[in-house]
């Protein structure tokens, strides 16, 4: 028996169906919900998995592995797409060599993103196959499909996932065959094929509509499109994790179940048309399906109804189904009134964050703790800009800190504030990112700034991993996605190199050196770089000597719960350290900034003294 | 009728271990053949927000969400994550609520207030008469390890699901899922949050 039954994720599914598949090098940069994808690839011997610096990196590997012959997976969030369009649309051009799969994760309902996406757009745009899978067992299904159908039609496969596929776990029969056929693991030289000199690319555009063309038969008869028959009188057409909702709520209804999104089977639509008296398409974010189905001329109603954003679940299907005129309503279950003004609970820094000393201290310059209101807005300039980058500091941008005023991209920091100094504010400007991103994206904005004398401080958040996605190892961090130590990138030199003058390196753990380096930085009037230094709380496990509140020494100044950490806490007007959560000896943050030195060890002296 | 149907959300803090328990049950499930589908909603979890973590189990599972008003059980692990998912326990469903209260920092910055117990109590018995607040972290304050928590609410759960799971395989599950070390005293709480429950009448 090669069968077992196992409850996976969905990119667990994936990352053991590439194996399955012969999978032999896989490319990712993290991010939610990609990341586990390569984590557990990254696991198996034989394979090479690597963190590459961003997704436009990953994206040039894979393809060099896939001229190379072999099969080869790139993995990422819907965003990740953005940053690896260019070398994804040359992929489309020249073709493969190996099955390439690219997968995009996208995030309807932004869990952790800074916005949201519908990347089925990018199939039609590089005219590539597209298939969805609904649940993991279809996501180990379908990626050894998509490996055969790259390498049969000469095209990467666009493999689209969302985050309740990415991160829901269901059963899983496994067929634990590896496919023993030998790659080849040969390069042929083909310069009409892989160099895209217009002349050369003229030639390889018309292959890509042939392509699609081809594909659109094999849509008409492949397994992964199906008709389930029901009463006749409504159909659904649906795919992904939409299709499992739709099951719920239709339990009745005729479903044509798509698992490849594009190319669309038009004569498959056609009859499945034929069979049912009206057709609701249920799909989550933009009318994809919808609007190519209309373009077979056959009449369907969708987003009428359905919302064009965010999550779809089985109570917005119902309503939108109810609107529809396909279900009666249900008998109303009268909403329980909750408890009134609950509060939220959003996330924070963790208790011993590296970041918390820089972000108090950058909260307390120029007038930003007076001028800001509790939304973090001003008319007034404050006197220093912050813009910032993603990563867990962007936490830092809600209260009691809110010391961030922008975020848009992967690196976009150190850009905006160039374009904030070159516009001519008022305010002196810092550029906050952390070490993961940077190399993600910050080393072209710091040469940009070098390059155009950019009166800007960067202060880079260095906490040797990439926290916000789980602490995976970067360019940075001395250590590969498989393990093996190889040579740290050293961010100072870096930034030396490019040609950097002011560059300070402080310990974040001490507050005075942190505010000494980033007001020293910010009273520089031209370009200087600030790396604040100090492990993720969450990777230094020491957790030694928490901290408690001497109440007879404590005014209730305040200063303390400013800096935003989980573990100082008020109850019954009173404050205290949680001293399971406090990190203690390692971080000593609030014991520093405490102006009444209300703050030391629960048992003994102060440290240091 | 699917008899062994059940939607249990799992709600409360990061860091309290929501995501393993709810992995562990759908482990238990998957050895007697039945159909689940499990997703955790943690945002960034780790960070102290707010966690979900929604397992439906039966014979064949579509949605991996449960839907409002249509959870068999809630097991919060915190009391005003309990008060925020009332809505999804089904009319006579079972609510398991955790009394232990983490202030978000709203109320350490004096900003908003922590709801009483008479309030969140209210606010379920809307929906169901069956209500246990029980002592969780009390109850294993004497074990020495506070993180053991979300074992001690998974036996607590245990004596009420329909799925047939004797204590024996109970075991077996957690000896796989659970890192040696920390094995004994998990089992150990396990086993008080069965007794604790057998104690209380709301069955």
């Amino acid at each position: 028996m090669n069968k077992s039954r196992k409850l996976l994720s969905g990119n667990e599914a994936i990352a053991i169906g590439a194996y399955h598949a012969g999978v032999l090098v896989a490319t990712a940069y993290p991010g939610t919900p990609s990341t586990e994808i390569l984590e557990n690839l990254s696991k198996y011997k034989g394979i090479y998995a690597e963190w590459s610096t961003n997704e436009k990196v990953a994206m040039e590997v894979g393809l060099g592995a896939s001229y190379a012959g072999v099969r080869t997976l790139v993995s990422m969030k819907h965003v990740g797409l953005n940053v690896a369009a260019d070398p994804f649309m040359a992929a489309a051009t020249t073709g493969i060599h190996g099955g390439l799969v690219v997968i995009s994760a996208d995030d309807p309902g932004i869990h952790s993103s800074q916005g949201e996406q519908d990347n089925r757009h990018f199939a039609k745009l590089a005219r590539v196959p597209m298939l969805e899978p609904a649940d993991s067992q279809e996501a180990y299904d379908l990626i050894e499909i998509a490996f055969d159908l790259s390498e049969k039609y000469d095209t990467p496969v666009l493999f689209r996932i969302t985050t309740r596929v990415a991160h829901s776990k269901s059963v899983v029969e496994l067929d634990e065959k590896r496919i023993s056929k030998e790659r080849t693991k040969h390069f042929h030289h083909d310069i009409g094929k892989y160099v895209m000199l217009p002349t050369n690319a003229r030639n390889r555009v018309p292959n890509m509509h042939k392509r699609i063309v081809e594909l659109t038969r094999y849509a008409e008869t492949t397994p992964v499109n199906q008709i389930i028959d029901g009463d006749g009188k409504i159909g659904i057409i649906s795919s992904g994790v939409s299709y499992e909702y739709a099951r719920e709520v239709f339990p009745q209804a005729s479903f044509l179940k798509l698992g490849m999104t594009y190319p669309l089977p038009p004569e498959l639509v056609q009859k499945f048309a034929g069979k049912v008296k009206k057709i609701f398409v249920v799909e989550e974010l933009d009318p994809f399906l919808e609007e190519n189905v209309k373009l077979l001329g056959v009449h369907v109603e969708g987003k009428k109804h359905l919302p064009r954003f965010g999550e779809l679940n089985k109570a917005a299907v119902h309503h939108a189904a109810v609107q529809a005129g396909l279900l009666d309503r249900a008998n109303p279950i009268a909403e329980v009134t909750l408890v009134k003004n609950l509060p939220g609970r959003p996330p924070l820094l963790c208790p011993g964050c590296p970041h918390s000393g820089a972000f108090f201290v950058l909260s307390t310059i120029g007038k930003r703790a007076k001028v800001l209101d509790s939304e973090g807005r001003s008319e007034e300039e404050t006197g220093l800009i912050i813009t910032g980058d993603i990563g867990c500091y962007t936490l830092a941008t809600y209260p009691p800190l809110r010391a961030m005023d922008t975020t848009a991209c992967m690196g976009a920091s150190i850009g905006q504030a160039i374009g904030l100094e070159k516009a001519g504010v008022n305010s002196k400007i810092a550029a906050v990112i952390g070490d993961s991103t940077f190399m993600h994206s910050g080393i072209t904005g710091i040469v940009d700034a070098v390059y155009n004398d950019a009166k800007i401080t960067v202060i880079i958040l260095d906490n040797g991993t990439t926290a916000m996605t789980g602490h995976q190892d970067h360019p940075g961090s001395g250590m590969s996605a498989q393990g093996t130590v190889t040579e740290k990138v050293d961010i100072e030199k870096l930034v030396r190199g490019a040609g950097v003058k002011d560059v300070q390196v402080v310990n974040s753990f001490d507050v005075k050196a942190v505010r000494g380096a980033i007001r020293s930085a910010l009273d520089n009037p031209s370009l200087s770089v600030v790396i604040v230094r100090g492990k993720c709380a969450v990777i230094n496990r020491v957790r030694k000597n928490p901290r408690q509140i001497d109440l007879s020494k404590c005014n209730d100044c305040g200063v303390c719960v400013m800096i935003g950490c989980q573990a100082i806490q008020k109850r019954n007007d009173k404050l205290y350290i949680d001293s399971t959560i406090c990190m203690g000896e390692e971080c000593r943050i609030c014991e520093q900034l405490c102006p009444k030195k209300a703050i030391g060890p629960v048992s003994g002296k102060p440290a240091g003294e | 009728m699917d008899q062994t149907k059940q939607d249990i959300l799992m709600v409360g803090v990061g860091g309290q271990g929501i995501i393993l328990a709810s992995d562990i049950l759908g482990e238990a499930a998957l050895e007697k053949g039945l159909d689940i589908k499990k997703t955790d909603t943690l945002g960034m979890a780790q960070r102290g927000g707010s966690v979900t973590s929604h397992l439906r189990i039966g014979q064949k599972v579509w949605s991996p969400l449960t839907s409002p008003a249509e959870a068999d059980i809630l097991l919060a692990f915190e009391k005003l994550e309990a008060a925020r998912w009332v809505n999804y326990l089904k009319p006579g469903g079972l609510a398991i609520i955790n009394n232990l209260a983490i202030p978000p920092l709203s109320i350490s910055l004096g900003s908003q207030k922590y709801p009483g117990d008479q309030e969140i109590l209210d606010s379920f018995k809307q929906r169901t008469s069956r209500l246990c607040l029980v002592d969780g972290s009390g109850k294993i304050a004497h074990l020495g390890d506070t993180r053991t928590l979300n074992i001690f609410m998974l036996g607590f759960l245990s004596t009420f699901l329909p799925l047939d799971i004797d204590s024996a395989a109970w075991e077996s599950c957690l000896r796989k899922q659970l890192p040696s070390r920390i094995l004994d005293i998990n089992l150990r709480a396990f086993e008080k949050g069965r007794e604790e429950a057998l104690s209380v009448n709301i069955r």
